[in-house]
């Protein structure tokens, strides 16, 4: 090689500032957030993300040049439905996106060299929880507020009400993106494979769902609506679409929504304690890698 | 003030006792660490950096106590583990830039530190293409440089080495060496090879099933010793008997024979005898010791010695009489499993070896 142009000169000390634990955490999220959409990598990491979160935005497209054409509010979306409509998209996404922030750098071994640094256990798995929630908060989010937006362009009735919806719908979107992260990051932190970590992603999204939906059809068939409703807690969507319902003020987009107020409190709570275990548990998983 | 304080430090797991009551201590410099696979030099890194609670005992670093001050210490050192340890799908410059970030640097800052290091490691033009294309020897040095990007006051580099070709070997031991002398950086560097160590270190120490076996400068281990060389170009043996009836300690070892010196005049009998029998003389050296001497002449002292059965050396004991003391680049005799190694001797070396 050619060196003719490179003038070594010598090896200097770095005498500059050394930021603290808050930008540390900052450049870790930062850092996991642009993996989640494949940017910093080569293209064919950017087309998974990229190609879902254009998917996630056709329907609310769609569904706003329905409405400005025929100005009938059915044609509008309902802003808490769109994510029960499209979990397949969303569990898609979580499948193949938080194998590459969980188990990429479990598998390569590369925890070692953050826990050789001042890196907090804590603040990395906390980074990269937020940097998962963030990435789905940002699919399911904009496309709602594409919808909501369209709706007050092509002059959509009763704007106060819409508002309110709209805001009951981002806050079920925060929920949706906290459970379904959180979910994603354990299955694929126990499976450092990333193709198989990508199918048990998908599996615990829908075999959830599938025996779910079973359970509620046999109980629906009693007429036990009471169990109908309960069994929804078992699956992810369900879940936090009955705290949409219960807590946010939503119409239901499931078959069955646990009773009263109180059946949303349980489903919050349930959610707060899958993200809670769920950081726990990576904790545990990274402190035990960044020994290996 | 030394680098690195050990006292008693035991860390037992269940049932495997990695380090035994170790107790030593670093001046800066360009440290050593040998042993055999499994005789604790990574489970000693990892205390050293805070990571690993020891089961008995206390370290500093860089004067930091390692159970309290875990974080200043890892903000001041910096790690180059020893398996593969990188992301294929970033660039070397972007995974540099990130670990320089981890380490507080601000985003400019991190961006030139990590133009500089990769530099100095001899990285170029390729290190803004993806890790996965690279070879050993390459990523190696990434390995070096994320361990160097925020100048650190001292380095542990668990086997550089591993996996290189000898000439790649020679210029991580080149590179090693540029870290301590030019960079002004300690290195702690771990290795089960001897003679690797031999070259870039100025202080060397051995450990074996977690115990210290010598911690010694490393001209310490290779000061002159007593025995001097001779090589002759023919009539070796015709030599040697004739230094024999003169009444001179003389053995024969390969194509040399060694000479006890009893004084100056020994010099004066080979001199003579090699010029009345018309020999060609081609060498004659002061013999310095070898660092691989340590284990032959240590265990005996340092250990009970193993029971020899009546019918012969213990089973899966090294067979004595085995090849000298290797050269260069010899893995460390005692390793288990390198049969014709004279790892721990079973009976006092009579002849043939080293004092």
């Amino acid at each position: 090689m050619s060196t003719s142009t490179i003038h070594d000169i010598g090896y200097r000390h770095y005498d500059g500032k050394r930021l603290g634990r808050g930008y540390v955490l900052r450049s870790l999220y930062v850092h996991n957030l642009r993996a989640a959409f494949g940017l910093g990598r080569p293209a064919r990491a950017k087309v998974m993300p990229f190609l879902l979160a254009a998917i996630m935005l056709l329907p609310a497209a769609g569904s706003v040049a329905a409405f400005g054409i025929s100005k009938e509010p059915d044609t509008l979306i309902r802003y808490s439905s769109y994510a029960p409509t499209l979990s397949v998209i969303i569990a898609i996404f979580v499948a193949t996106q938080a194998p590459v922030l969980a188990s990429r750098e479990l598998r390569f071994h590369v925890v070692p060299l953050y826990f050789s640094r001042p890196v907090g256990h804590l603040d990395f798995v906390l980074a990269k929880v937020g940097a998962m929630t963030t990435a789905l908060f940002a699919l399911i989010g904009v496309p709602v507020t594409v919808l909501y937006a369209g709706g007050l362009v092509t002059k959509m009735p009763d704007s106060s009400e819409q508002l309110l919806r709209y805001l009951g719908a981002m806050a079920g979107c925060v929920v949706f993106a906290f459970v379904l992260g959180a979910i994603g990051m354990v299955v694929s932190a126990f499976t450092p494979r990333r193709g198989f970590g990508v199918a048990a992603v998908i599996a615990v999204f829908m075999l959830s769902t599938t025996v779910v939906t079973i359970v509620q059809g046999i109980a629906e068939t009693q007429t036990n609506f009471t169990l109908q409703g309960w069994a929804g807690l078992f699956a992810p969507f369900n879940l936090v679409d009955i705290v949409q319902v219960r807590l946010l003020g939503a119409q239901s987009s499931s078959v069955g929504i646990a009773p009263g107020i109180q059946g949303g409190i349980v489903a919050l709570a349930l959610c707060a304690a899958i993200v809670a275990g769920s950081v726990a548990v990576l904790y545990r998983r990274y402190r035990k890698a960044g020994l290996s | 003030m030394p680098i690195i304080a050990i006292q008693g430090l035991t860390m037992r797991f269940s049932g495997v006792t990695a380090l035994n009551d170790l107790t030593l201590s670093v001046e800066p410099g360009v440290v050593g660490l040998v042993g055999a696979n499994g005789a604790g030099k990574s489970t000693l890194i990892k205390i050293l950096l805070g990571l690993l609670p020891p089961s008995a005992g206390t370290a500093t670093v860089l004067g930091l106590d390692i159970a309290r001050d875990g974080l200043r210490i890892r903000e001041r050192v910096g790690f180059m583990p020893e398996y593969e340890a990188l992301p294929p799908d970033i660039s070397a410059t972007e995974l540099v830039v990130h670990m320089a970030r981890m380490c507080g640097l601000p985003p400019t800052a991190a961006r030139e530190r990590a133009a500089d290091t990769l530099r100095h490691v001899g990285l170029y033009e390729e290190r803004y293409r993806p890790i996965g294309g690279y070879s050993t020897g390459m990523r190696q040095r990434v390995k070096l440089a994320q361990a160097l990007v925020h100048d650190p006051q001292l380095v542990f580099l668990d086997e550089p080495t591993n996996g290189l070709d000898p000439a790649g070997r020679d210029e991580m031991l080149e590179l090693i060496h540029r870290v301590g002398s030019e960079f002004g950086i300690s290195v702690l560097v771990t290795s089960h090879l001897l003679g690797e160590l031999e070259r870039v270190c100025d202080h060397v120490v051995i450990i074996d099933g977690g115990r210290l076996l010598r911690s010694q400068a490393v001209e310490a281990y290779t000061e002159a010793s007593g025995v001097l060389t001779v090589e002759v170009d023919e009539g070796r043996d015709l030599l040697g008997h004739r230094l024999y009836d003169q009444g001179v300690a003389v053995r024969p070892e390969g194509r040399f024979l060694l000479i006890d010196i009893a004084g100056e005049s020994t010099y004066d009998q080979v001199r003579d005898g090699v010029a009345e029998l018309g020999l060609r003389l081609i060498r004659m050296e002061q013999r310095r010791h070898r660092i691989e001497e340590v284990f032959a002449a240590e265990p005996a002292a340092a250990a009970p010695p193993s029971p020899v059965g009546p019918g012969g050396p213990a089973p899966g004991a090294p067979a004595p009489g085995g090849p000298a003391p290797g050269g260069q680049g010899g893995p460390v005799p005692g390793t288990p499993g390198q049969p014709g190694q004279p790892g721990q001797p079973v009976q006092p070396p009579s002849q043939g070896a080293p004092r």
